[in-house]
């Protein structure tokens, strides 16, 4: 599945559209940092309600394809422009963490 | 490369929200010269936790990484308070970082038992109330 199909999907809003040619590897459901820091997949989506700076440093240092926030949550302007310049998608959507996350799965093929 | 290339960093300790750029370099530096993928991230991860670790724990310090033909090197020195029970600290789970830093997604209790798992070496040398020396090494 390329990036692309994500940022398509319905009740996601897409806040930093990445490189929507990516192949995506996995997804990935995690908010503790430490842990995300160790297991995060190359090139995952990875879907958490832990919206902050450090949050992107994770994905940049992960090789993560894409953040979804879940439950509404959001990034400041700051963060959003630095994962632009990153090539990090950042999406949004109201969904819980689980439910987004089938919403990704079930629109691929992992 | 012959000559083995050398990159210093000095840990901000005050803001914890920046933390992470200086791993975020050494990864696009790492990139740039073109090492193998899972090396670069074996680094990145180690670096990050042992920079995180500076920031929360004491009030930053200095990282020295340097890359040669056969591995890379990364040596982390703070001032801070040291590691009572370097043994405890080494078990997942174990933490002793503020709540405020909880709160932010870290203090899980993963930062060294991650360094190590990561790493093909690592050292701590600690002095309670003189800080601690961390060296980690990644073959290539």
């Amino acid at each position: 599945m390329k990036l692309e199909t994500v940022l398509k999907l319905p009740g996601f809003r897409t806040l930093v559209k990445g490189d929507p040619g990516r192949e995506i590897s996995r997804i990935f459901c995690c908010d503790l940092l430490s842990i995300a820091m160790g297991k995060a997949p190359a090139d995952g989506v990875w879907v958490t309600v832990m919206g902050n700076r450090n949050t992107l440093a994770v994905a940049s240092l992960t090789d993560t394809a894409c953040i979804v926030l879940a439950e509404g949550v959001s990034l400041d302007d700051g963060t959003l422009k630095k994962a632009g310049a990153e090539g990090i998608a950042v999406l949004s959507t109201d969904l819980p963490v689980f439910d987004a996350a089938l919403a990704v799965y079930q629109a691929g093929d992992l | 490369m012959s000559q083995a290339l050398t990159f210093r960093y000095e840990i901000d300790g005050d803001d914890f929200t920046r933390a992470g750029e200086a791993s975020s370099s050494m990864k696009n530096k790492l990139k740039q010269l073109g090492l193998d993928s899972d090396v670069i991230r074996k680094v990145a991860i180690a670096m990050y936790e042992g920079e995180i670790n500076m920031v929360i724990h004491a009030d930053g310090g200095k990282i020295t990484v340097t890359v040669s033909d056969t591995e890379i090197t990364m040596v982390l020195s703070d001032t801070g308070p040291g590691i009572p029970d370097v043994e405890k600290a080494m078990q997942e789970g174990y933490s002793t970082a503020r709540a405020e830093v909880r709160s932010l997604g870290f203090g899980a209790g993963m930062g060294l038992p991650n360094m190590k798992k990561y790493t093909d070496e690592m050292q701590i040398d600690t002095t309670v109330g003189r800080g601690t020396t961390i060296t980690m090494k990644v073959y290539i």
